[in-house]
Protein backbone atom coordinates (compact mmCIF):
# COMPACT_ATOMS: atom_id res chain seq x y z
CA UNK A 1 0.00 0.00 0.00
CA UNK A 2 1.42 3.76 -0.58
CA UNK A 3 0.34 6.54 0.88
CA UNK A 4 1.96 10.17 -0.10
CA UNK A 5 4.31 11.36 2.65
CA UNK A 6 5.23 14.84 4.19
CA UNK A 7 8.37 14.65 6.09
CA UNK A 8 8.78 18.37 7.27
CA UNK A 9 12.18 20.26 6.91
CA UNK A 10 13.22 18.90 10.56
CA UNK A 11 13.06 15.45 9.70
CA UNK A 12 15.74 15.96 7.28
CA UNK A 13 17.92 17.81 9.28
CA UNK A 14 18.01 17.80 12.93
CA UNK A 15 15.36 14.85 13.64
CA UNK A 16 16.75 12.31 11.11
CA UNK A 17 16.05 9.40 13.23
CA UNK A 18 11.93 10.22 13.53
CA UNK A 19 12.15 9.98 9.91
CA UNK A 20 14.67 6.91 8.79
CA UNK A 21 12.90 4.59 11.43
CA UNK A 22 9.22 5.70 10.24
CA UNK A 23 10.20 4.46 7.07
CA UNK A 24 11.90 1.58 7.74
CA UNK A 25 9.40 0.21 9.84
CA UNK A 26 6.54 1.40 7.42
CA UNK A 27 8.19 -0.74 4.92
CA UNK A 28 8.16 -4.05 7.63
CA UNK A 29 4.38 -2.98 7.79
CA UNK A 30 3.59 -3.41 4.24
CA UNK A 31 3.39 0.47 3.87
CA UNK A 32 5.14 2.63 1.41
CA UNK A 33 5.49 6.36 2.36
CA UNK A 34 6.02 8.29 -0.65
CA UNK A 35 7.24 11.70 0.06
CA UNK A 36 5.44 14.07 -1.95
CA UNK A 37 7.58 16.23 -4.45
CA UNK A 38 8.70 19.75 -3.98
CA UNK A 39 7.04 19.60 -0.63
CA UNK A 40 7.67 23.20 1.44
CA UNK A 41 8.45 23.88 5.00
CA UNK A 42 4.93 24.06 6.41
CA UNK A 43 6.60 27.09 9.06
CA UNK A 44 5.92 25.50 11.86
CA UNK A 45 2.73 26.76 13.57
CA UNK A 46 -0.62 27.40 12.79
CA UNK A 47 -2.22 31.14 12.53
CA UNK A 48 -5.02 30.85 14.14
CA UNK A 49 -5.98 34.67 12.92
CA UNK A 50 -8.11 34.01 9.62
CA UNK A 51 -6.34 37.06 7.52
CA UNK A 52 -3.03 35.33 7.56
CA UNK A 53 -3.18 33.57 3.80
CA UNK A 54 -0.11 33.32 2.52
CA UNK A 55 1.90 31.60 5.56
CA UNK A 56 -0.70 28.57 4.85
CA UNK A 57 -0.25 28.50 1.19
CA UNK A 58 2.84 25.43 1.36
CA UNK A 59 0.47 23.42 3.37
CA UNK A 60 -2.32 24.21 0.72
CA UNK A 61 0.55 22.85 -1.67
CA UNK A 62 0.90 19.47 -0.23
CA UNK A 63 -2.54 18.99 0.65
CA UNK A 64 -3.26 19.38 -2.76
CA UNK A 65 -0.43 16.99 -4.39
CA UNK A 66 -2.03 14.44 -2.48
CA UNK A 67 -5.48 14.92 -3.53
CA UNK A 68 -4.16 14.65 -6.82
CA UNK A 69 -2.28 11.44 -6.72
CA UNK A 70 -5.77 9.88 -4.72
CA UNK A 71 -3.90 9.32 -1.64
CA UNK A 72 -3.83 10.05 2.29
CA UNK A 73 -1.55 12.29 3.49
CA UNK A 74 1.00 10.68 6.46
CA UNK A 75 2.63 13.15 8.89
CA UNK A 76 5.29 12.65 11.21
CA UNK A 77 6.31 15.77 12.89
CA UNK A 78 3.91 16.76 15.65
CA UNK A 79 4.14 20.38 14.38
CA UNK A 80 3.61 19.64 10.53
CA UNK A 81 0.69 17.43 11.61
CA UNK A 82 -1.22 20.04 13.52
CA UNK A 83 -0.14 22.92 11.02
CA UNK A 84 -1.39 20.40 7.96
CA UNK A 85 -4.50 19.56 9.49
CA UNK A 86 -5.62 23.03 10.67
CA UNK A 87 -5.02 23.84 7.51
CA UNK A 88 -6.63 21.24 5.58
CA UNK A 89 -9.78 22.61 8.58
CA UNK A 90 -9.72 25.79 7.48
CA UNK A 91 -9.37 25.37 3.39
CA UNK A 92 -13.07 22.86 4.18
CA UNK A 93 -14.77 25.12 6.48
CA UNK A 94 -13.34 28.54 5.93
CA UNK A 95 -15.06 29.70 3.01
CA UNK A 96 -13.32 32.81 2.66
CA UNK A 97 -10.14 32.04 4.02
CA UNK A 98 -10.53 28.87 1.13
CA UNK A 99 -11.19 31.12 -1.98
CA UNK A 100 -8.49 33.89 -1.16
CA UNK A 101 -5.97 30.65 -0.80
CA UNK A 102 -6.98 29.15 -4.16
CA UNK A 103 -6.84 32.52 -5.74
CA UNK A 104 -3.56 32.56 -4.88
CA UNK A 105 -2.75 29.15 -6.20
CA UNK A 106 -4.50 28.79 -9.31
CA UNK A 107 -4.44 25.11 -8.90
CA UNK A 108 -5.77 23.26 -11.81
CA UNK A 109 -8.68 22.17 -9.84
CA UNK A 110 -9.23 24.18 -6.85
CA UNK A 111 -8.54 22.57 -3.35
CA UNK A 112 -11.05 22.43 -0.90
CA UNK A 113 -10.15 20.38 1.66
CA UNK A 114 -10.47 16.81 0.24
CA UNK A 115 -7.18 15.40 1.49
CA UNK A 116 -7.62 13.47 4.36
CA UNK A 117 -4.18 14.05 6.69
CA UNK A 118 -3.14 11.01 8.98
CA UNK A 119 -0.34 11.25 11.93
CA UNK A 120 1.58 7.96 11.25
CA UNK A 121 0.27 6.97 15.08
CA UNK A 122 -3.35 7.17 13.17
CA UNK A 123 -2.12 5.33 10.49
CA UNK A 124 -0.57 2.59 13.13
CA UNK A 125 -4.04 2.29 14.64
CA UNK A 126 -6.41 2.52 12.24
CA UNK A 127 -4.61 1.10 9.20
CA UNK A 128 -2.81 -1.45 10.28
CA UNK A 129 -3.98 -1.80 13.98
CA UNK A 130 -2.57 -2.06 17.10
CA UNK A 131 -3.23 -6.06 17.26
CA UNK A 132 -1.81 -6.41 13.90
CA UNK A 133 1.08 -4.68 15.18
CA UNK A 134 1.61 -6.67 18.02
CA UNK A 135 1.36 -10.01 16.20
CA UNK A 136 4.55 -8.65 13.80
CA UNK A 137 6.61 -7.24 16.94
CA UNK A 138 9.60 -9.84 17.21
CA UNK A 139 11.92 -8.20 20.06
CA UNK A 140 9.04 -7.28 22.66
CA UNK A 141 10.35 -4.48 24.66
CA UNK A 142 9.46 -6.74 27.99
CA UNK A 143 9.15 -4.64 31.06
CA UNK A 144 10.07 -1.46 29.98
CA UNK A 145 8.33 1.69 31.50
CA UNK A 146 7.47 4.34 28.98
CA UNK A 147 5.99 7.50 29.32
CA UNK A 148 4.11 8.68 26.32
CA UNK A 149 4.57 12.09 26.03
CA UNK A 150 1.90 14.22 24.02
CA UNK A 151 3.06 17.30 24.26
CA UNK A 152 0.18 19.73 22.86
CA UNK A 153 0.26 19.93 19.35
CA UNK A 154 -0.57 16.33 19.24
CA UNK A 155 -4.09 16.84 20.78
CA UNK A 156 -5.08 20.41 20.49
CA UNK A 157 -7.72 21.85 19.55
CA UNK A 158 -9.19 19.06 19.88
CA UNK A 159 -12.17 20.13 17.87
CA UNK A 160 -10.06 20.13 14.75
CA UNK A 161 -7.24 17.40 15.63
CA UNK A 162 -9.50 14.42 16.61
CA UNK A 163 -6.59 12.45 17.43
CA UNK A 164 -7.87 11.00 20.71
CA UNK A 165 -9.42 12.51 23.38
CA UNK A 166 -7.75 15.69 24.05
CA UNK A 167 -7.37 15.09 27.93
CA UNK A 168 -7.38 11.63 28.21
CA UNK A 169 -5.23 10.09 25.52
CA UNK A 170 -4.61 6.83 24.68
CA UNK A 171 -3.26 6.24 21.29
CA UNK A 172 0.39 6.29 22.54
CA UNK A 173 0.09 4.08 25.31
CA UNK A 174 -1.71 1.29 22.89
CA UNK A 175 1.16 2.05 20.82
CA UNK A 176 3.42 1.24 23.92
CA UNK A 177 1.82 -1.78 24.19
CA UNK A 178 1.90 -3.29 21.39
CA UNK A 179 5.40 -3.53 21.63
CA UNK A 180 5.48 -5.55 24.29
CA UNK A 181 6.43 -2.30 26.85
CA UNK A 182 4.22 -1.10 30.05
CA UNK A 183 2.91 2.55 29.80
CA UNK A 184 3.10 4.90 32.47
CA UNK A 185 0.14 7.19 33.28
CA UNK A 186 1.61 10.28 34.57
CA UNK A 187 -0.47 14.12 35.25
CA UNK A 188 1.67 16.04 32.42
CA UNK A 189 2.02 13.97 29.65
CA UNK A 190 -0.30 16.87 27.46
CA UNK A 191 0.97 19.41 28.81
CA UNK A 192 3.34 22.11 26.93
CA UNK A 193 7.00 21.77 27.02
CA UNK A 194 7.85 25.50 26.37
CA UNK A 195 8.06 24.59 22.57
CA UNK A 196 9.53 27.95 20.66
CA UNK A 197 10.15 29.96 23.96
CA UNK A 198 13.51 28.02 24.28
CA UNK A 199 14.65 30.70 21.74
CA UNK A 200 13.01 33.95 23.87
CA UNK A 201 13.73 32.72 27.26
CA UNK A 202 15.39 29.00 28.01
CA UNK A 203 14.42 29.40 31.57
CA UNK A 204 11.05 29.15 30.95
CA UNK A 205 11.55 25.93 28.52
CA UNK A 206 13.61 24.34 31.05
CA UNK A 207 11.11 24.65 34.15
CA UNK A 208 8.40 23.98 31.32
CA UNK A 209 9.93 20.69 30.23
CA UNK A 210 11.19 19.76 33.82
CA UNK A 211 7.99 19.75 34.98
CA UNK A 212 7.02 16.89 32.46
CA UNK A 213 10.09 15.06 33.16
CA UNK A 214 9.75 14.92 36.84
CA UNK A 215 5.92 14.02 36.70
CA UNK A 216 7.34 11.01 34.55
CA UNK A 217 9.74 10.04 36.49
CA UNK A 218 8.09 10.26 39.95
CA UNK A 219 5.86 7.78 38.07
CA UNK A 220 8.01 5.50 37.46
CA UNK A 221 9.14 5.87 33.66
CA UNK A 222 12.65 4.50 32.46
CA UNK A 223 11.98 6.17 29.03
CA UNK A 224 9.86 9.10 27.59
CA UNK A 225 8.96 8.90 24.17
CA UNK A 226 7.66 11.68 21.76
CA UNK A 227 6.43 12.46 18.09
CA UNK A 228 7.78 15.99 17.76
CA UNK A 229 11.86 17.07 17.61
CA UNK A 230 10.77 20.28 19.37
CA UNK A 231 9.50 18.39 22.25
CA UNK A 232 12.75 15.91 22.31
CA UNK A 233 15.48 19.00 22.44
CA UNK A 234 13.19 20.96 25.16
CA UNK A 235 13.10 17.91 27.79
CA UNK A 236 16.13 16.51 26.62
CA UNK A 237 18.42 19.93 26.27
CA UNK A 238 16.68 22.27 28.59
CA UNK A 239 15.45 19.55 31.29
CA UNK A 240 17.63 18.13 34.25
CA UNK A 241 16.11 15.10 34.95
CA UNK A 242 17.85 11.73 33.98
CA UNK A 243 15.92 10.26 31.43
CA UNK A 244 16.33 9.17 28.25
CA UNK A 245 13.65 10.77 25.63
CA UNK A 246 13.22 9.12 21.88
CA UNK A 247 11.36 8.84 19.15
CA UNK A 248 8.78 6.48 18.86
CA UNK A 249 9.43 5.80 15.75
CA UNK A 250 13.12 4.42 17.16
CA UNK A 251 11.52 1.78 19.46
CA UNK A 252 8.87 0.93 16.49
CA UNK A 253 11.68 -0.01 14.60
CA UNK A 254 13.84 -2.13 17.10
CA UNK A 255 10.59 -3.87 18.29
CA UNK A 256 9.97 -4.61 14.25
CA UNK A 257 13.43 -5.95 14.42
CA UNK A 258 14.65 -3.22 11.34
CA UNK A 259 16.60 -1.02 13.50
CA UNK A 260 19.78 -2.01 12.29
CA UNK A 261 20.78 -1.63 8.70
CA UNK B 1 -6.12 53.01 14.05
CA UNK B 2 -8.93 53.85 17.14
CA UNK B 3 -8.59 51.72 20.13
CA UNK B 4 -12.13 50.77 18.85
CA UNK B 5 -11.09 50.27 15.28
CA UNK B 6 -8.45 47.62 17.04
CA UNK B 7 -11.00 45.82 19.02
CA UNK B 8 -13.22 44.99 15.73
CA UNK B 9 -9.73 44.06 14.03
CA UNK B 10 -8.75 41.81 17.12
CA UNK B 11 -12.10 40.17 16.89
CA UNK B 12 -12.59 39.36 13.24
CA UNK B 13 -8.98 37.84 13.26
CA UNK B 14 -9.27 35.77 16.18
CA UNK B 15 -13.39 34.96 15.68
CA UNK B 16 -13.49 34.99 19.49
CA UNK B 17 -16.31 36.42 21.31
CA UNK B 18 -15.63 37.98 24.76
CA UNK B 19 -19.08 38.44 25.88
CA UNK B 20 -19.28 35.05 26.41
CA UNK B 21 -16.78 34.86 29.40
CA UNK B 22 -18.49 34.38 32.73
CA UNK B 23 -14.66 34.93 33.97
CA UNK B 24 -14.36 31.55 36.00
CA UNK B 25 -10.58 32.21 35.29
CA UNK B 26 -9.89 28.86 33.89
CA UNK B 27 -8.18 29.92 31.35
CA UNK B 28 -5.10 31.13 33.47
CA UNK B 29 -5.53 28.30 35.64
CA UNK B 30 -3.99 26.33 32.93
CA UNK B 31 -1.90 28.37 31.42
CA UNK B 32 1.63 27.21 31.38
CA UNK B 33 3.02 30.89 30.99
CA UNK B 34 1.39 32.38 33.66
CA UNK B 35 3.77 32.88 36.10
CA UNK B 36 5.72 34.93 33.18
CA UNK B 37 2.81 36.80 31.96
CA UNK B 38 1.97 40.44 33.42
CA UNK B 39 -1.99 40.00 31.69
CA UNK B 40 -2.81 36.50 31.70
CA UNK B 41 -5.78 34.67 29.49
CA UNK B 42 -8.86 36.15 31.48
CA UNK B 43 -7.59 39.54 31.54
CA UNK B 44 -6.71 39.52 27.96
CA UNK B 45 -10.75 38.69 27.22
CA UNK B 46 -11.87 40.90 29.75
CA UNK B 47 -9.01 43.78 28.07
CA UNK B 48 -10.22 42.73 24.72
CA UNK B 49 -13.71 43.39 25.60
CA UNK B 50 -12.95 46.96 27.26
CA UNK B 51 -11.45 47.65 24.27
CA UNK B 52 -7.70 48.12 26.04
CA UNK B 53 -5.51 46.85 22.54
CA UNK B 54 -2.65 48.95 23.10
CA UNK B 55 -1.81 48.01 26.41
CA UNK B 56 -1.99 44.16 25.57
CA UNK B 57 0.18 45.00 22.65
CA UNK B 58 2.87 46.35 24.58
CA UNK B 59 3.34 44.52 26.94
CA UNK B 60 5.79 41.24 27.08
CA UNK B 61 3.13 38.90 27.66
CA UNK B 62 2.41 38.56 23.62
CA UNK B 63 5.28 36.91 23.43
CA UNK B 64 5.54 34.18 27.02
CA UNK B 65 2.49 32.68 25.26
CA UNK B 66 3.36 29.04 24.03
CA UNK B 67 0.04 28.62 21.75
CA UNK B 68 0.09 25.81 23.64
CA UNK B 69 -3.99 26.19 22.79
CA UNK B 70 -4.84 24.38 26.76
CA UNK B 71 -6.82 27.31 27.29
CA UNK B 72 -8.56 26.95 24.21
CA UNK B 73 -9.28 23.59 24.65
CA UNK B 74 -10.28 24.08 28.61
CA UNK B 75 -12.80 26.96 28.67
CA UNK B 76 -15.81 26.09 29.64
CA UNK B 77 -17.96 28.53 27.27
CA UNK B 78 -15.34 27.80 24.28
CA UNK B 79 -14.13 31.60 24.37
CA UNK B 80 -11.20 30.58 23.12
CA UNK B 81 -8.48 33.12 24.66
CA UNK B 82 -5.16 31.65 22.82
CA UNK B 83 -6.59 32.94 20.05
CA UNK B 84 -6.82 37.03 21.16
CA UNK B 85 -3.24 36.63 22.06
CA UNK B 86 -2.23 35.73 18.93
CA UNK B 87 -4.60 38.62 17.34
CA UNK B 88 -2.90 41.14 19.40
CA UNK B 89 0.51 39.50 19.14
CA UNK B 90 0.10 39.66 15.46
CA UNK B 91 -0.88 43.43 15.03
CA UNK B 92 1.65 44.04 17.38
CA UNK B 93 4.76 42.56 14.69
CA UNK B 94 2.93 44.03 11.44
CA UNK B 95 3.69 47.49 12.33
CA UNK B 96 6.65 48.46 10.36
CA UNK B 97 10.13 47.66 12.46
CA UNK B 98 8.33 45.83 15.08
CA UNK B 99 9.48 42.17 14.65
CA UNK B 100 10.11 40.96 17.83
CA UNK B 101 13.04 38.54 16.48
CA UNK B 102 15.71 39.73 14.13
CA UNK B 103 17.45 37.44 11.94
CA UNK B 104 20.93 38.66 13.15
CA UNK B 105 19.47 37.74 16.90
CA UNK B 106 19.61 33.92 15.56
CA UNK B 107 23.54 32.86 15.38
CA UNK B 108 23.91 33.31 19.14
CA UNK B 109 20.85 31.39 19.75
CA UNK B 110 21.59 28.39 17.97
CA UNK B 111 23.27 25.09 19.57
CA UNK B 112 24.19 21.89 17.60
CA UNK B 113 20.67 20.07 18.39
CA UNK B 114 18.57 23.11 17.87
CA UNK B 115 15.80 21.90 15.56
CA UNK B 116 15.06 24.11 12.63
CA UNK B 117 11.12 23.73 13.71
CA UNK B 118 12.01 25.89 16.87
CA UNK B 119 13.86 28.93 14.50
CA UNK B 120 10.84 28.61 11.50
CA UNK B 121 7.97 28.58 14.46
CA UNK B 122 9.32 31.51 16.70
CA UNK B 123 9.88 33.28 13.05
CA UNK B 124 6.51 32.68 12.72
CA UNK B 125 5.15 33.74 15.91
CA UNK B 126 7.35 37.16 16.53
CA UNK B 127 7.94 38.40 13.29
CA UNK B 128 5.82 39.53 10.01
S1 LIG C 1 6.67 21.53 11.46
FE1 LIG C 1 8.53 21.75 11.41
S2 LIG C 1 9.57 20.30 10.85
FE2 LIG C 1 7.60 20.23 10.22
S3 LIG C 1 8.01 21.22 8.18
FE3 LIG C 1 7.08 22.38 9.51
S4 LIG C 1 8.61 23.53 10.38
FE4 LIG C 1 9.47 22.02 9.40
S1 LIG D 1 7.36 21.19 21.34
FE1 LIG D 1 6.37 21.52 23.25
S2 LIG D 1 5.26 23.12 22.52
FE2 LIG D 1 5.63 21.80 20.95
S3 LIG D 1 4.29 20.19 20.81
FE3 LIG D 1 5.90 19.73 21.73
S4 LIG D 1 4.90 20.15 23.70
FE4 LIG D 1 3.98 21.48 22.56
S1 LIG E 1 -11.87 29.88 30.89
FE1 LIG E 1 -13.22 30.83 29.39
S2 LIG E 1 -14.97 31.53 30.55
FE2 LIG E 1 -13.35 31.12 32.02
S3 LIG E 1 -12.31 33.08 32.27
FE3 LIG E 1 -11.24 32.01 30.67
S4 LIG E 1 -12.20 32.70 28.81
FE4 LIG E 1 -13.56 33.23 30.45
S1 LIG F 1 -2.20 29.29 24.43
FE1 LIG F 1 -0.97 30.84 25.42
S2 LIG F 1 -2.37 31.82 26.81
FE2 LIG F 1 -3.33 29.92 26.23
S3 LIG F 1 -2.75 28.45 27.82
FE3 LIG F 1 -1.24 28.27 26.17
S4 LIG F 1 0.39 29.66 26.74
FE4 LIG F 1 -1.38 30.22 27.98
Amino acid sequence: MKVSYYPGCTLKTKAKELDKYGRRAAEALGITLEEIENWQCCGGAFTSASDEIATKLSSVRALAEARDKGQDLITLCSACHNVIKRTNDAMANNADFSMKANNYMKLDTPYTGETKVIHYLEMLRDTVGFDELAKKVVNPLKGKKIAAYYGCLLLRPGKVMAMDNPENPRIIEDFIKAIGAEPVIYPYRNECCGGYITLEDKTIAAKKSNKVLHSAAVAGAEMVITACPLCLYNLQKNGTEDLPVVYFTELLAEALGVKED
Amino acid sequence: MTELQMKEQVLRMSGVDPLKCMRCGKCSGTCPSYDEMEYHPHEFVYMVEKGQISKLMASDSIYKCLSCMACVERCPRGVEPGKLVEAIRLLAVRRQGANHLKPDDIPALLDEDLPQQAIVTAFRKYTK
